[in-house]
Parts: C-alpha cells; sequence; structure tokens
C-alpha cells in the first residue's frame, strides 16, 4: 500500500509551480554552499592537498586564534551591550517624549543604515584621532604637546564605532515594538501611581523584549564579522576574526589556517543568525 | 432605580464625609483645554461632591473625555484649576494623583496575571506584602473575579477584563475613580449586567466618588446621582439625574437624556404659587409645570413619551388631539407617532386598547400636568 503511494506521488508532483525551486537553488549552491563546502574541506587539507588533522588542532590552540577569537567575542559582547542601552534610550525617547521633530530625528537615524560602516571610522579619525578636532582643540585651549585623548586606536574605538554604525539596527525594531504599545497601559500605570522608570521596567519592557532579542542577536551577528571598522581603525594588538582570515589568506597565503578559522568563524555567525530568527519569529517578523 | 437611591444626598453626604474625610470631591475651577488653537473646553465650573457618582454625557466630541483627562493629569488646562478634597492637583502628575481609571479599552498589563494586574498600583506606591495579599483578595471579590487571579488578561472574556480593570483601579483605593466609557466595548446584555454591577460597587463603597463618562443616556440614569450634559465643550445642564430628567432646562437636554415630545405652547396664565402654569396649544388649553413663565411667553411643553395615555383617567386631565401615523411594536413596548398640528409627537405604551386605531385616525392623547415641563421656547445652549 505505501508503495502504490509512493509510486503514485511523483507523478502527482509534476506540478509546474514546483519546478521553480530548482533555478533560486541552483544558484544557492553554487554561490553559497559549494564555496562553504570548500572552505570546510580546505580546513583539513593542507596547502599541498594532504589531509592534516593536526593542524586543526593546532591552530585551535593557538595563542593568535585564541586571542583573535576573545577579541571578537568581547567586542560582540560590549558592542552590542552599548547599542542595546543607546538604542534603548533613544527609542524611548523618539517614541515616548513628545517632541517636534522626532520623526524626522528617527528617519535620520535610519538612514545611517544605508552608509558604509568605514564612513563613520573615518569621520571618526577627524573626530577623535591624534590629529582630530577633539585633540585639536584640546591642546590648543590647554596648551598641551601632546593629543590627550587617545581612545580610538584601541578595542574602545572599535567599540564606539560599531554602537554608532549598528544604533540603528536596534532602534528599528524598537521603534515598531512601541509603537504597538498601548497608550492606555500607560495612561493607567501612571494613574496607579508608577512614576516614568517603573513604567518603563514593568509595562514598556516586558512588551519589546521580543524586539531586544531580535536586535541586539542581529547587532552581535553584524559584530562578530565586522571587517571595515576593525581594518580602518587599525589599533595595534585588536585582530578579530575577520581580520586574522584576511591576514592569513592574504598576507600569509596560509590557506588552511585561514579556513580553520573561518570554519569557526562561520558556526558563531550560523549559531546567532538562529538565536535571531528564532526572535524574531516571536516577533512575529 | 438605583439612581432614586442614591439621590437622598444629604444622608449620602454624611456617609461619604464618615468614610473618605471629605477629602474626595472634585472642583473644576474655571478649567478650559485648546489644542493649538482650537479650544476643546471652555471654561468650565463644576463639582463633584465626595461620594457623588456624576455622569457626565454628551453627543461625540463636545470634551467629555477632555474633561476626566484633565482631572487624570493627562491634559494640561490653558486655564483654571482642578481641586481634589483641599489638594490643587493642577501641577502635579498622574501618579501623585490618588486617583482610579478605567477606560473602553481596558488597558490591562497583557504580560502580567490578573494578580498582578491588581497588584500593581500597590507595588507602585510601596505597598507591603501582606497589605497586597489582602487588596487583591478583596478588589478580585468586589467585582466577582476570585477564580481568576492566576489567569492572563487573554485567557478573560470583554466583560471580565473590564471587571479586572475595575478591581485594578479599586485596589489602591483611590478618592476619586474615573472611568470613561467603561461598557462601551460590551455587548448590551452585558452592559446592562455591569451597570447594575457597578451600581452595586457604590452603595458598597459610598464615599467614592465617581466621575463617569459615557455617551450612553440609560448608564446615566440608572448610575448617576447627578448629570452634566456637554455640549460643543460646555456644560450644557447640570443638576440632580431625576430632576434633569422631569424638569429638563433647555431643548437640548431634553431631547439628549431620554425622549422628549415637545409642543410649541403660548403662555396663557403665569406659573401659580402652586407651580403650574396654563398654555395654550391651537384649540387645546394645558396646564403644565413651570419656573417663571409669565402670560404670552412663547415656551415649549415637555411630554415623556410615555406619560401619554390613550385613555383619558382623573390625573389626566390634558388632552390633545393628534393624527395617527405609525405604530411600532417591540413586544415590551409599543411605539405610536402622531401629528399634532404639525408636531410629530410620539406615544411609547406598555397597555394599548384592544381595538387598535388605524393610521389616518384622529385620536385623543391625555396627560397629567405633573408629568410635563415647560421650557423657554429659546433656550439656546
Ligand atoms: N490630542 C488632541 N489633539 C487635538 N484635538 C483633540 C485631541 N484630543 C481631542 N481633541 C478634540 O477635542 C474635542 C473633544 O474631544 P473629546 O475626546 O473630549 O470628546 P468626547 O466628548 O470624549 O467624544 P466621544 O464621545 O467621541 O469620546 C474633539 O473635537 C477632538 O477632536
Ligand atoms: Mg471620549
Amino acid at each position: 500500500m505505501s508503495e502504490a503511494v509512493t509510486l503514485r506521488a511523483p507523478a502527482f508532483r509534476r506540478e509546474p509551480g514546483k519546478l521553480w525551486i530548482v533555478p533560486p537553488a541552483a544558484l544557492l549552491a553554487l554561490l553559497f554552499f559549494y564555496p562553504l563546502v570548500l572552505i570546510a574541506r580546505q580546513a583539513f587539507l593542507d596547502d599541498r592537498g594532504v589531509a592534516n588533522v593536526a593542524e586543526v588542532i593546532r591552530v585551535l590552540h593557538s595563542r593568535f586564534f585564541l586571542n583573535a577569537l576573545i577579541n571578537t567575542v568581547s567586542i560582540s559582547v560590549a558592542a552590542t551591550a552599548g547599542c542595546l542601552v543607546v538604542g534603548l534610550v533613544l527609542a524611548l525617547i523618539l517614541a515616548f517624549v513628545p517632541f517636534p521633530g522626532s520623526g524626522f530625528i528617527a528617519r535620520l537615524i535610519d538612514t545611517f543604515i544605508a552608509l558604509p560602516t568605514f564612513l563613520v571610522t573615518l569621520a571618526f579619525t577627524f573626530l577623535y584621532g591624534s590629529a582630530g578636532m577633539l585633540n585639536a582643540g584640546l591642546m590648543e585651549t590647554f596648551s598641551l604637546p601632546l593629543p590627550p585623548v587617545d581612545f580610538l586606536y584601541s578595542a574602545w574605538g572599535v567599540i564606539l564605532a560599531e554602537v554608532t554604525v549598528y544604533t540603528p539596527f536596534i532602534l528599528r525594531p524598537l521603534l515598531a515594538a512601541f509603537s504597538l504599545v498601548d497608550r492606555g497601559q500607560i495612561e493607567a500605570a501612571s494613574v496607579l501611581g508608577a512614576r516614568p522608570f517603573r513604567i518603563v521596567r514593568q509595562v514598556i519592557l516586558p512588551a519589546a523584549i521580543p524586539a531586544l532579542i531580535a536586535g541586539g542577536s542581529l547587532c552581535l551577528l553584524l559584530t562578530v564579522n565586522e571587517f571595515g571598522i576593525v581594518l580602518f581603525i587599525g589599533a595595534k594588538g585588536v585582530i578579530t576574526l575577520p581580520l586574522l582570515i584576511y591576514g592569513k589568506a592574504i598576507q600569509e597565503s596560509a590557506y588552511q589556517v585561514a579556513c580553520i578559522i573561518a570554519v569557526v568563524n562561520i558556526a558563531l555567525s550560523l549559531g546567532l543568525f538562529g538565536l535571531y530568527r528564532f526572535a524574531a519569529g516571536r516577533l512575529g517578523a | 432605580m438605583s439612581a432614586a437611591a442614591f439621590t437622598g444626598t444629604s444622608v449620602m453626604d454624611i456617609d461619604a464625609a464618615k468614610v473618605r474625610g471629605a477629602g474626595s470631591n472634585v472642583h473644576f475651577d474655571k478649567v478650559s483645554v485648546a489644542y493649538g488653537a482650537h479650544v476643546v473646553l471652555h471654561p468650565l465650573t463644576l463639582d463633584i461632591a465626595p461620594g457623588e457618582i456624576l455622569a457626565m454625557i454628551g453627543p461625540s466630541g463636545s470634551g467629555k473625555t477632555t474633561a476626566l483627562r484633565a482631572v487624570a493629569g493627562f491634559v494640561r488646562p490653558a486655564s483654571g484649576r482642578i481641586r481634589i478634597g483641599a489638594t490643587d492637583v493642577t501641577d502635579l502628575p498622574p501618579y501623585e494623583r490618588g486617583l482610579g481609571m478605567v477606560v473602553q479599552n481596558y488597558a490591562l498589563f497583557p504580560h502580567m496575571r490578573v494578580e498582578d494586574n491588581v497588584a500593581f498600583g500597590l507595588r507602585a506606591q510601596g505597598a507591603d506584602k501582606a497589605l497586597i495579599g489582602e487588596r487583591i483578595k478583596d478588589a478580585l471579590g468586589t467585582v466577582g473575579m476570585s477564580a481568576y487571579a492566576r489567569r492572563y488578561p487573554r485567557e478573560l472574556s470583554g466583560g471580565q477584563q473590564q471587571r479586572v480593570a475595575i478591581a485594578r483601579a479599586l485596589a489602591v483605593r483611590p478618592r476619586v475613580l474615573l472611568l470613561d466609557e467603561p461598557l462601551s466595548a460590551l455587548d448590551a446584555q452585558i452592559r446592562r449586567n455591569m451597570v447594575e454591577e457597578i451600581a452595586r460597587l457604590h452603595r458598597s463603597l459610598p464615599g467614592l466618588t465617581i466621575l463617569y463618562v459615557t455617551h450612553d443616556q440609560t448608564e446615566a440614569l440608572t448610575l448617576a446621582d447627578k448629570i452634566a450634559i456637554m455640549r460643543d465643550g460646555r456644560v450644557c445642564s447640570h443638576g440632580p439625574t431625576t430632576e434633569l430628567y422631569r424638569r429638563p432646562p433647555n431643548r437640548f437636554t431634553a431631547e439628549f437624556l431620554g425622549r422628549a415630545n415637545l409642543l410649541p405652547v403660548t403662555v396663557a396664565e403665569a406659573v401659580g404659587p402652586k407651580g403650574f402654569a396654563t398654555a395654550r396649544h391651537g384649540d387645546a388649553l394645558l396646564t403644565g409645570a413651570g419656573r417663571n413663565e409669565k402670560a404670552g411667553d412663547k415656551s415649549l411643553l415637555c411630554i415623556r413619551p410615555q406619560h401619554l395615555s390613550l385613555t383619558a383617567d382623573s390625573d389626566h386631565t390634558n388632552r390633545i388631539v393628534g393624527t395617527l401615523q405609525e405604530v411600532h411594536w417591540q413586544g415590551e413596548l409599543t411605539h405610536l407617532v402622531l401629528d399634532v398640528d404639525g408636531t410629530p409627537v410620539r406615544v411609547s405604551a406598555t397597555r394599548l386598547p384592544i381595538a387598535l386605531p388605524e393610521p389616518g385616525a384622529k385620536v385623543p392623547l391625555f396627560f397629567a400636568p405633573a408629568d410635563t415641563s415647560l421650557l423657554p421656547e429659546d433656550a439656546g445652549v
């Protein structure tokens, strides 16, 4: 009986609509999965094409890899935390404090998403760099011999730039979530004696948790893979996984090492992406 | 009927003073509100006594919600002061006013259980745990929702959600309860029950002052001690419920509060010592309750549809004749529409003669002088 079903099934499945899966699937396989498989394969082969698992273990235990992993995760977590805090405060102000032009500001921040990430870094150099406006101003005002502000060429500079670039990614889902919060609930809470801080904590935030998780995991994902900002800031000793992959592959031509690190980077990204999809799903996006 | 129970206001006031220390009256002192150049509340002066239910009714856009939100603190008056008890609250934020508020769409906190919704205000005010537990039980008991404490709002019906909203407002023991169309989202049957429950609730909390905004005159008539009728941002009449219904001071009030037949008349004999005047409508000489009408005044004689009878008796001494135009049978009531010298007159009757006249027939109508009220024809508002 089950045989009959399986035999007849293909005949019924041959509807024209179903064939449309072939072109995108083929394209995806060619452009995405095939390179992915190549990278994964390359991770286990040395540069002469011979299987070399010992190298995998060596790289995963190496100082440079572990440093880069720690840098990547800590910068990414710090930048995401920064984005969440700044995004939350901005979103609360934009959504709940009525001031003229709030819509314009929201749209302006939105357009930030359209700009290339290194642009902000470049602007930062002009502002906070050793010859930037801030340092020049301070040096002139207090007649200092050396630029006093020197955070830009460190992990802090990277984090600050990433917070600036990626906060809109938190702001967007938050504003969407806040626009759905019933003003009546806020007013009811207020009449019952709740001050603004309590209302934010107990009425507004619970409604925004899916948005925070979705925005936060998107931020983690983007900052883990951030390349342009880290490269542009060029802080000494701030090497992240993408930068390490670049260095190993392009500068040292150590392809197996690059691929091993890339596989770790990809796994990290996919994990974060899963988290993002899960949260976005709960948000109904 | 509960309105009748509440009209003994002097007794109420004493009770209220005992229970709440007379600190719960609401006083609007020339309060005006404008959005930009658009004035939506003209200087309003109004008093709600401690323990009183004041129903504010009026057409859509007449400023009822605006007045209520000014008390709550969400609308800032352009001028005037608002006092609750001895406190001038005009400059206080909502969370310092000590009020309860219930609105049409309940506005329960969706991620909190019923008990946490009810406890919200107490927690915000820093009450201790034992007191909170006690008040949750009390408040949910009062609205008959004790069995639902562990549910989430989405697991309740509309009527149940509204009960929880009322319990949440009562749990903080507010001085004044603000209700803005609290029953509008419910269907007719539940609405009737809830009106009776709110009346019962107020009997158990006699000191609670209630500002009840509605556009439903039945709710207002059932619940309110006093009614304020709003029109275009002004109070067009204000008074004890039965008084306002029986002796509407102007045409708008007569027509907004219940149905009214308004017969144009000319006063023939000024108001006498017993408060009655005689007035002429065509050939008919009618007696009606008046205020200070003088002979020759143009006036309107207000007669409620249920006070017109097809049969004469010793009380129903006034008689007019109309041409029957329509008959609408509605089960409990039958509505007749007649034409009396060009004025449409509506009769609502519970019993009718067995042989009902045909449309087109001349029908005499009888009514008692005590059931009428003379009001000035041009009483613009
Ligand atoms: N935020 C606002 N901005 C501008 N105008 C407003 C605002 N809120 C209310 N109004 C205007 O104020 C007037 C009174 O509104 P209000 O809500 O008090 O009416 P209402 O009597 O409660 O009516 P309804 O029975 O429809 O609820 C209306 O003309 C309305 O358009
Ligand atoms: Mg309203």
